[in-house]
C-alpha cells in the first residue's frame, strides 16, 4: 500500500462529493472529478492489472491513451464496455471494474505461474510450437488464457451516437499551450476556429505544471482564448478525441458527452496539430514492476487529484523538466531523491536530494517496488518515477501521409514540414517548453508570441535501452515484449521495423506503441548497428486510440442499418392479415393468413379460378419523355421499341455492354413521345442510371428526359378469369387488347390501365396517384367478395409466373445469361443497328452451343432451388442448376425452372438433380408448363 | 472520405458518387473485332497520377468528367459532359 491521497491538493476533484466504485469486487473511494486511475492510485493497491502474456503483476504507468497496463471491463448503468483504460475512465458512483487478463482478480490471478515459464516462451513461441495437427486444436485454450476483456453478451450498448458534420476555417487539435496560442491568434483574426481537446479541460500540461503567460496566471490566457474563439463563431469541444485523419483533410472526432456521445466529421480549411508528446520510460531490469511510473503522469495525478504515488520517491531522469516534479513531490512531505543522468545538474529544489551521473540499472520488488539500483548502489524507494525524454504524438500527421525526420538535437522523430496538410506545433513538433511552444503556436496562426517568464530547458540526456544489460527488461508493457524478444527478432532476421512489429507484436497493442515504438526501434537499431533513421518507423493508422464501434456505427443499426422501402398501403394489407417479407429492398406481403404455406397454395389456386389482386406498386415506373425517346430506347434496349404503337406495351430486355441480361420488363407507350419503363422493383434506380448513361453520353439530352415516378403511384394488379367482372363492378372500363395501355380517369383521378400479365392469366395493372390508392384498394376489396376473389401475396405470384416460365432476373438468370439463352434470340438475329451489348452477343463464347439455357423440369418431388443438374451416367459434373422450384397447385405437380448446359436442345431428356448427396431424376421440359398457347391472356 | 465537385451541385461527399468509366475511351461500333471489343470492355489504364475519369453524381443523376490525381487524390477539375 503506497499511493495516498493528499489532504489538500487536487484541482479537479470535489471533496464534497465522495464516490464509491468496485474494482475486482473491492470497494474503492474517490471524489467527483476523479478518473478511475487517480482513485486507484490514491487508494493504494499496487497490483491493479496483469500483463498480457506472462501474467506479471502490473500497476499504473501513465495518464492517458498511452497507459499500457490499467485496462478494465467497465460496467456502468448496466452496460459493460470492455478494455477501457482506467486513465480515460471518469469515476462514477457505483461503477464496477474488472481487470482484464486476470481471473479471479488481478492480485490473485490464477495464471500467474505462467511467468515462471518465461524462458520457454519467447517471441514467436506460439508460431513455432503449435503447428502439429493445426492451430485450431490449441487455439481455444490459448485464447482463453490470452486475452483482454470479456464481452458481455447481455450488453447492448445504446445506438444513440449521432453523426454530425461540420466545417470551419481552422481546426486546432490539442489545447495545450501551443494549441491555445494558435487558436487565440487565429480567433483574434476573426477566423472560425474549432478547438478540440482530448482531456476534460483546456491547458494540457499547464494544468499540472502551471505557468505565467502575459503577466498573469495561465488560466487567464485560457479564458481569453475561449472568449476569442466563441466571439469569432468558433467552437470548443473537450472530452473529444480526433481519432482519424482521412482524405481531403477530413478529421473524425469522438466527443464523449455526459448523456450521449457525438461522432464528428470535421472538414476544416486548415488544420493545426498540437497533440503534445508522451513521456518515454527508462529500461532498467524489472522495469514493469508496480510502482514504476512515468514522472510526468505522477506529477499530473499529484496536482489534479491529490493522488500521490508514494512516500519514498526516486525520480530517474535526464532533463531539467523533472525538477519541477521533484519539487512538487517534496512539498507533499514525501522523501524525494532525484537521479540525474547528466554531469551538470541544476540546483536541487528544496527537500530534494539530487544525484548526478546516475544510471537506473534495476528496480527491485515482487508485487511492488521496494528499491532500485542506481549505478551499483541500492536505494530504497516505494515509487520509481522515470523520464527518458518525450516522443511527439504525430499520429494524425502520419495518417494524412506526413513523413518524419530524425532530429538528433531534439532526440526525436519530428514531422517533416509540407508532407501533410497540417501544421504541427509544440511538443508534437519536438518544440518543448512553455515559451517556445507558445511562440510556435501563435506564429503558426499568424499571431504574436505571448510572453512567459518560464525558461525551463527541456532538452534531455538521450536514453536508450542497453542491449547488453542483464535482467528482464520490458520494451512493450501492454503486449509483454522484452528486450530479449527484440534481440531474438534481430538474430532471426526480422530486422525491418514492420517485421519486428509482426514477429514480436511490439507496438501492436491498443496503446498503439506510444511508450514502446521508440525504444523498440532504438534497440533494433542498436542490435543491427544501424542508425534510427536507417531503421525506419512503422505506419500510423486510425484510430488514434480505441473508439467503440457503436460510436462509428452511430444510429445505423437495426431497422436503420439498411432501411426498407414501405408500401403506402401497408396498413391496409396488415389489416387483411398480410405477412410481410423483404423483396429487393421493399417490405411486401408474402401471403395473407397465419398459415403462410397453406395460404400461398390457396392464393395461387384462387388466382387461376376466379380473380386475385396484388400490390404491384414497387414495379418501376420510369417516364421517358420527349422526341428523342424512341432513339434512346432503341439503343438502350435489346428489343426495338421505336416500332411500338402508341397505346401498346412490349416485353423487352436491357443488357449490359457485356451482353448479360441486366433487367427485363414491359415498356409502355401511352403516347407518341412518352414511354414508361416498368423496371423490376429492386432495379429501378440502377435502370434509371443505365438509361441516363446513353441519354447524356450519346444522345442530345435536351430531346429526352428520364423521370422516375415509381413512388408517386399506387399500382394494384387484378388478375384472373373474372378480372373484367371485378373491374366492371368498380366502374373501370376494360376494353383493351392484350398488351394494350390506356390513360383515363376514374372519378376525378387519373388512372392508367395496362393489360399486361406476369401471371399468365388476363391481368390489368391499375395505377393511380398515391392519394387515390386507399380508395382504389377499398373499392376493389368491397367488390372482391361478389366474384369470389382474394388478395394474394408475392409468393403466390412467384408460383403463377413460374408455371408460365416467366423469369425473375437474378433468380432465373445469373452473371452469364444472355437473352438468347432465355429463348429470345430474335432481335440478335434481325437488328442491324447499334444497341447496348450488341457486340458481346456475337463472340465465340456467346455463340457456343453448350451455354446454360433456360428449361423447365418435370420431377416427382419438389426439388431444391440451387441443386445442381448432373448427367445420369458418366462422370458427375455440374451441367447447371435449379433456379426456381415450387409445388404448383394448378398443375398439381412440382414445377421447376433451371439453367442447363445446351438445355434448348435437350427437350424430353432425362437428367439428374443432385442435392445433399442424392440424385433425383427429372425430365427436361419447356420453361412454360401452364397454358403454353397463352389462351388465358 | 473525399469531397468531389459535381459541376451541377458543387462539392459533395464521396459516398454520393459512382465511378463510371475512364474518359476518352470511345465505344467501338460497326462490328468491331473481338479484340477491339474486349479491349473496350475490360482494359483500363488505371494510371497512377493524373487521370481523367467519368463519374456519376447519384442524387442528380448527371455524369461528368473529373480530372484528379489518383496518387495524391487532388481533384484538379470537373466539367459537364457537354
Amino acid at each position: 500500500m503506497s499511493g495516498w491521497r493528499h489532504p489538500d491538493l487536487g484541482t479537479e476533484i470535489d471533496r464534497s462529493k465522495p464516490l464509491t466504485a468496485k474494482v475486482d469486487w473491492t470497494k474503492i473511494h474517490g471524489f467527483h472529478g476523479d478518473t478511475l486511475a487517480s482513485a486507484l492510485l490514491a487508494s493504494g493497491p499496487r497490483t491493479i492489472a496483469r500483463s498480457f502474456k506472462y501474467h506479471r503483476p502490473r500497476g499504473l504507468y501513465g495518464m492517458g491513451a498511452e497507459e499500457p497496463n490499467a485496462l478494465f471491463d467497465i460496467t456502468r448503468d448496466g452496460t459493460t464496455i470492455p478494455n477501457e483504460r482506467a486513465t480515460l475512465t471518469p469515476l462514477t458512483d457505483g461503477l464496477k471494474a474488472r481487470a482484464v487478463n486476470a481471473s479471479p482478480t488481478a492480485e490473485r490471478d490464477r495464471a500467474r505461474w505462467l511467468d515462471l515459464l518465461h524462458r520457454a516462451i519467447p517471441a514467436g513461441f506460439y508460431y513455432k510450437t503449435f503447428m502439429a495437427g493445426g492451430w485450431h486444436l490449441y487455439e481455444p485454450r490459448i485464447r482463453a488464457m490470452a486475452g483482454l476483456g470479456r464481452l458481455d453478451p447481455n450488453t447492448n450498448p445504446p445506438a444513440d451516437t449521432p453523426a454530425r458534420s461540420a466545417t470551419c476555417d481552422l481546426l486546432v487539435i490539442g489545447a495545450g499551450p501551443a494549441g491555445l496560442a494558435a487558436a487565440k491568434a487565429a480567433a483574434e483574426q476573426e477566423r472560425a476556429v474549432w478547438l478540440i481537446e482530448d482531456g476534460t479541460s483546456l491547458g494540457g500540461a499547464l494544468r499540472w505544471r502551471g505557468g505565467e503567460i502575459d503577466g498573469a496566471d495561465w488560466t487567464d490566457f485560457a479564458r481569453a482564448t475561449e472568449t476569442a474563439i466563441l466571439n469569432s463563431d468558433g467552437r470548443i469541444l473537450t472530452n473529444t478525441t480526433a481519432w482519424g485523419a482521412f482524405d481531403h483533410s477530413l478529421i473524425a472526432a469522438w466527443q464523449r458527452g455526459p448523456d450521449h456521445d457525438v461522432h464528428w466529421r470535421i472538414r476544416p480549411a486548415d488544420t493545426i496539430l498540437a497533440t503534445g508528446a508522451v513521456e518515454r520510460p527508462l529500461w532498467p531490469a524489472q522495469n514493469d514492476l508496480p510502482g514504476v511510473m512515468s514522472a510526468e503522469a505522477a506529477h499530473h495525478y499529484l496536482t489534479l487529484y491529490g493522488a500521490v504515488a508514494g512516500r519514498r520517491i526516486l525520480i530517474a531522469t535526464g532533463s531539467d523538466a523533472s525538477y519541477a516534479t521533484a519539487a512538487a513531490f517534496a512539498a507533499t512531505g514525501a522523501k524525494v531523491t532525484l537521479a540525474d543522468a547528466r554531469d551538470a545538474t541544476p540546483a536541487a529544489p528544496d527537500g530534494v536530494r539530487v544525484l548526478s551521473r546516475q544510471t537506473l540499472r534495476a528496480v527491485h520488488g515482487k508485487t511492488e517496488t521496494w528499491g532500485a539500483t542506481l549505478n551499483d548502489q541500492f536505494h530504497s524507494a516505494d515509487a520509481v518515477l522515470v523520464s527518458g525524454g518525450f516522443t511527439p504524438s504525430v499520429h494524425l500527421h502520419c495518417q494524412s501521409g506526413g513523413k518524419l525526420d530524425w532530429n538528433a538535437e531534439k532526440d526525436a522523430l519530428v514531422p517533416r514540414p509540407g508532407t501533410s496538410h497540417m501544421k504541427v506545433i509544440g511538443a508534437a513538433n519536438g518544440t518543448f517548453g512553455l515559451g517556445p511552444a507558445l511562440a510556435e503556436g501563435a506564429t503558426a496562426a499568424g499571431g504574436l508570441a505571448p510572453d512567459t517568464p518560464d525558461g525551463t530547458n527541456w532538452r534531455w540526456h538521450p536514453a536508450r535501452p542497453d542491449i547488453d544489460a542483464s535482467g528482464r527488461i520490458w520494451i512493450d508493457l501492454q503486449n509483454d515484449v522484452t528486450l530479449k524478444d527484440v534481440k531474438l527478432a534481430a538474430r532471426e532476421g526480422f530486422t525491418s521495423v514492420e517485421h519486428l512489429k509482426r514477429y514480436t507484436t511490439l507496438g501492436m497493442a491498443t496503446d498503439q506503441g506510444r511508450t514502446s515504438n521508440f525504444p523498440g526501434l532504438a534497440a533494433m537499431a542498436d542490435a543491427t548497428r544501424r542508425s534510427i533513421p536507417e531503421t525506419g518507423t512503422t505506419t500510423f493508422r486510425p484510430p488514434v486510440r480505441p473508439v467503440p464501434l457503436s460510436v462509428i456505427a452511430g444510429r445505423r443499426r437495426g431497422d436503420l442499418f439498411n432501411p426498407l422501402k414501405r408500401l403506402p398501403l401497408e396498413d391496409a394489407h396488415r389489416a387483411q392479415g398480410a405477412v410481410f417479407r423483404e423483396y429487393g429492398g421493399w417490405l411486401r406481403p408474402s401471403a395473407y393468413g397465419k398459415d403462410e404455406a397453406a395460404a400461398i397454395q390457396a392464393e395461387a389456386e384462387a388466382a387461376r379460378d376466379t380473380v386475385a389482386i396484388y400490390d404491384a406498386s414497387p414495379l418501376g415506373k420510369l417516364d421517358i419523355i420527349g422526341p428523342g425517346a424512341p432513339a434512346l430506347l432503341d439503343f438502350a434496349f435489346y428489343n426495338r421499341l421505336s416500332t411500338l404503337k402508341p397505346g401498346r406495351a412490349r416485353y423487352a430486355f436491357l443488357l449490359r455492354e457485356s451482353g448479360i441480361v441486366f433487367d427485363d420488363g414491359v415498356v409502355l407507350r401511352p403516347s407518341e413521345n412518352r414511354f414508361i419503363v416498368s423496371a423490376s422493383s429492386s432495379h429501378v434506380d440502377a435502370v434509371r442510371l443505365l438509361l441516363e448513361d446513353p441519354r447524356q453520353g450519346r444522345f442530345d439530352p435536351s430531346q429526352v428526359a428520364i423521370h422516375d415516378v415509381t413512388q408517386a403511384w399506387t399500382t394494384l394488379t387484378v388478375t384472373g378469369p373474372r378480372a373484367p367482372e371485378l373491374l366492371a363492378a368498380v366502374g373501370i372500363d376494360v376494353d383493351l387488347p392484350h398488351m394494350g395501355v390506356a390513360e383515363t380517369t376514374w372519378g376525378d383521378a387519373p388512372l392508367r390501365i395496362a393489360r399486361i400479365s406476369f401471371t399468365g392469366d388476363r391481368s390489368y395493372e391499375l395505377s393511380v396517384p398515391l392519394r387515390q390508392g386507399p380508395t382504389l384498394h377499398t373499392r376493389l376489396d368491397v367488390a372482391l367478395g361478389a366474384v369470389d376473389g382474394r388478395w394474394i401475396g408475392l409468393e403466390a405470384v412467384m408460383i403463377l409466373r413460374a408455371e408460365k416460365g416467366y423469369i425473375v432476373i437474378g433468380k432465373d438468370t445469373d452473371g452469364l445469361t444472355m437473352p438468347h439463352d432465355l429463348g429470345w434470340g430474335g432481335p440478335r438475329d434481325t437488328r442491324e443497328d447499334e444497341y447496348l451489348g450488341k457486340s458481346s452477343l456475337f463472340t465465340e463464347a456467346a455463340m457456343a452451343a453448350d451455354r446454360r439455357q433456360l428449361v423447365g423440369l418435370s420431377t416427382t418431388n419438389v426439388v431444391s432451388t440451387g441443386a445442381h443438374l448432373v448427367p445420369l451416367d458418366g462422370p458427375r459434373r455440374s451441367l447447371g442448376f435449379v433456379t426456381s422450384s415450387y409445388q404448383s397447385p394448378n398443375l398439381r405437380r412440382p414445377i421447376a425452372l433451371a439453367l442447363l448446359e445446351g438445355g434448348a436442345a435437350m427437350q424430353g431428356a432425362e437428367i439428374g438433380v443432385f442435392h445433399n448427396g442424392a440424385v433425383q431424376r427429372a425430365r427436361v421440359t419447356k420453361a412454360c408448363a401452364f397454358d403454353p398457347e397463352g389462351e388465358r391472356l | 472520405m473525399q469531397t468531389f465537385p459535381c459541376p451541377f451541385c458543387g462539392p459533395r461527399d464521396e459516398t454520393e458518387f459512382h465511378f463510371a468509366v475512364e474518359a476518352d475511351h470511345p465505344r467501338p461500333e460497326n462490328t468491331p473485332s473481338d479484340v477491339e471489343w474486349a479491349a473496350y470492355l475490360y482494359t483500363v489504364d488505371a494510371p497512377q497520377g493524373p487521370a481523367r475519369e467519368i463519374w456519376l453524381h447519384i442524387p442528380c443523376g448527371e455524369y461528368f468528367v473529373m480530372s484528379r490525381n489518383t496518387r495524391t487524390r487532388d481533384v484538379t477539375g470537373s466539367e459537364a459532359l457537354r
